[in-house]
């Protein structure tokens, strides 16, 4: 499901990369904070995918990692920052190798990164085993923080919210701003991701007092919608659910609205992608990480530096990579120090930190407790910024 | 009830989908015994010629389907006479058409995921038509429907005449029956083949275009899991039985839809697939085939 979910992103990313107009250069960005001149120093690294199959991602998220690092000067507090950038090319087993070579050789003792969950979840582990801060910015599988058990790794944190996060958000939305009593949901039950976001909306809708009149699985290679969809009508629900990736929610919402379903349609950030049938899915809300359209002034504000620096729109790679490097450094100015456990327990009592992201705090499993952008689609193939659910 | 009857009408689109698929594979294993696994692919070029035809090249979309059925019918013919024939010729096992059947399958889907070709992603069919809902009993019935039951039903019949009352339909029989005995009379059995591939093709990729205005979104792998299904709702009908196959289709199409509908969606192809075993238990040729001595 990593995979596919990172797949998704990718394509996602690619796409995000074309509407910024931009020639997306091919060569990294250049380390922002190489050396420092200050007394006391200490070395953080950032990992991430720089070459390979997902590379629009890791650059995205060394461009928000540079920016963070630029504007503090490379400096947090008195401590002067030294960066150590590697390419993990999204490949768990060099992700793994420059972990070690950042930590024992380079002496890093604080790292942004990974980008993509599956390089994420085994660093995730060396990490916490090693005493080494660890902070994603996207990597949103749920083991990512704690293990499988559910048991916190202490040193591990993220900028973005969990996949099982999105799911709550959605129900909030629906209950709240839909004014929705009755809904349906509909899964792949072969897909950890939509198992995962179906599950947190049905807990969250009930737990607000709404009904679930139909919870219905599909299989991954299933067309045919029609059967269910024909009952989800009979239920007449107000919201129809479909966490999926956009190929799969558009075949699903030709098959609702075919069947002459009226509720509103609500995903995940499965559907961000130009692929998604727009004209069947105008109206449709989703959850999503980020908008560059989203009026807060955190947001206008990064957006404006990022493209004075780099003449581009950043998306949510960026966007979180930068969050999540603004978090450390926080965290470190906090603890004065460049030890790994009190950066840790600064990190873990940061309140409403101002992020892009929002005012952040971490609750008690290393997620930061914040909300979620509510997209809308239109039928011209652009999303228009609706609200942000706060937690 | 008028939800039933509704699910009724969803199996029957699904089932009327499937038996076009399904006559291709029942006729060319009547003839010449052979499980053609590249015919899901068939169904899926079909589906890409039709849905081209009409949002990219500008053709009114009958006549994009008719264009789809040519083009696969001579994919068909090219197939068999490239992949098949030499072999057929040469008196090779049946295992190795089989394994042939399956490489030109594999083939197929590659070659077509290419970036020249038709792309590996999925592709979101815009229908030439706007949806109609209609009202029937107080079940919905939609024009995409309606124009699928169209459609079948005259392809059947006309399949029906052709294999009944021309000539040909009577030379497709006699090699069905013995094919060495047919040659001895005169037949041209590779013609005749050619034919039967010919046909079937067409059949597929008129599936392939109504499948993707009833669930609208293709891509180069979507022949494989309609074309499983609708291999079992010919074995399930018996395999070389035209009648079977279109029987078996429609049982398949119920079985999955009012699964979905009444059990649970996990069931739905576990349901389907009981029922062929079942069947093959008790009746071991299907339920409209012939059971009779191997021919040696």
């Amino acid at each position: 499901m990593k995979r596919v979910h990172a797949l998704f992103l990718a394509a996602a990313m690619v796409i995000a990369a074309g509407c910024g107009g931009g020639s997306q250069s091919s060569n990294a960005p250049s380390n922002a904070c190489p050396s420092s001149n200050a007394e006391k120093q200490i070395k953080i690294g950032f990992i991430g995918p720089l070459s390979g199959d997902v590379k629009t991602y890791g650059l995205s998220a060394l461009k928000g990692f540079n920016l963070a690092l630029e504007q503090a000067g490379c400096q947090a507090g008195d401590l002067g920052i030294v960066a150590v950038v590697d390419d993990d090319r999204g490949d768990v087993n060099e992700g793994q190798n420059v972990f070690t070579k950042q930590v024992s050789q380079n002496g890093v003792k604080a790292i942004v990164g990974a980008v993509t969950s599956n390089v994420t979840v085994p660093l995730s582990v060396k990490a916490n085993d090693q005493k080494i801060v660890m902070i994603t910015g996207t990597a949103t599988a749920d083991n990512v923080t704690v293990d499988d058990s559910g048991n916190r790794k202490p040193f591990v944190f993220r900028a973005a919210f969990a996949d099982s996060y999105q799911g709550t958000a959605a129900a909030k939305f629906a209950v709240e701003k839909l004014g929705a009593k009755k809904a349906a949901v509909v899964y792949d039950k072969s897909n950890d991701y939509t198992v995962g976001l179906s599950q947190s909306f049905r807990t969250e809708f009930e737990a607000q007092g709404g009904e679930i009149v139909s919870f219905e699985s599909y299989g991954k290679d299933d067309t045919d919608f029609s059967a269910i969809m024909t009952k989800v009508a009979a239920a007449n629900p107000d919201v129809l659910y479909i966490p999926d990736y956009y190929n799969k929610a558009s075949l699903i919402g030709q098959a609702a609205r075919t069947k002459g379903v009226q509720a509103a349609m609500i995903g995940a950030d499965g559907w961000d992608s130009t692929e998604l049938n727009f004209e069947v899915m105008q109206g449709g809300y989703f959850t999503a990480h980020y908008s560059s359209d989203d009026p807060a002034e955190a947001v206008q504000q990064f957006v404006k530096d990022y493209q004075a620096k780099y003449g581009e729109r950043p998306d949510s790679f960026a966007a979180l990579g930068y969050d999540a490097t603004n978090l450390l450094l926080e965290a470190i100015r906090e603890a004065k120090t460049d030890d790994p456990e009190q950066i840790r327990q600064a990190l873990q009592n940061l309140k409403d930190f101002p992020a892009v992201g929002g005012n952040l705090s971490f609750d008690e499993k290393g997620n930061p407790v914040k909300g979620a952008t509510i997209l809308q689609v239109n039928a011209d193939g652009t999303y228009s910024f609706v609200t942000k659910m706060e937690p | 009830m008028e939800q039933l009857l509704e699910q009724l009408f969803n199996g029957l689109q699904l089932g009327f989908v499937y038996a076009l698929i399904a006559l291709g594979y029942t006729m060319v294993y009547g003839i010449i015994r052979l499980i053609n696994f590249a015919h899901g692919d068939v169904f899926m070029i079909g589906a890409f010629v039709g849905v081209l035809g009409y949002s990219s090249w500008g053709l009114p979309w009958p006549v994009a389907i008719l264009l789809a059925m040519a083009v696969c019918a001579v994919l068909g013919v090219v197939i068999e006479f490239l992949a098949y024939r030499p072999l057929r010729h040469k008196g090779a096992p049946s295992i190795a058409a089989l394994i042939t059947a399956i490489g030109v399958s594999f083939f197929i889907e590659y070659f077509t995921s290419l970036d020249f070709v038709f792309g590996p992603d999925h592709r979101v069919v815009k229908l030439p038509f706007d949806i109609k809902r209609y009202s029937v009993g107080g079940a919905v019935v939609t024009n995409v429907q309606l124009l699928i039951f169209g459609v079948v039903i005259v392809l059947v019949l006309f399949l029906q005449y052709l294999v009944r009352y021309t000539k040909m339909g009577k030379a497709m029989r006699a090699v069905s029956q013995d094919m060495d005995a047919a040659r001895l009379m005169g037949i041209n059995v590779d013609r005749v083949v050619s034919f039967t591939f010919f046909i079937g093709s067409a059949l597929a990729a008129a599936a392939g275009v109504l499948f993707a205005f009833a669930y609208p979104q293709i891509k180069p792998f979507m022949g494989i899991m309609p074309g499983l299904k609708a291999f079992t709702a010919a074995v399930l009908g018996g395999i070389g039985s035209i009648p079977g196959a279109l029987l078996g289709a429609l049982i398949m199409g119920q079985a999955e839809v009012l699964t979905a509908a009444y059990l649970t969606t996990d069931f739905k192809d576990a349901v389907a697939f009981a029922i062929l075993i079942l069947v093959l238990l008790v009746k071991p040729a299907g339920l409209l085939g012939r059971s009779g001595p191997e021919k040696v």
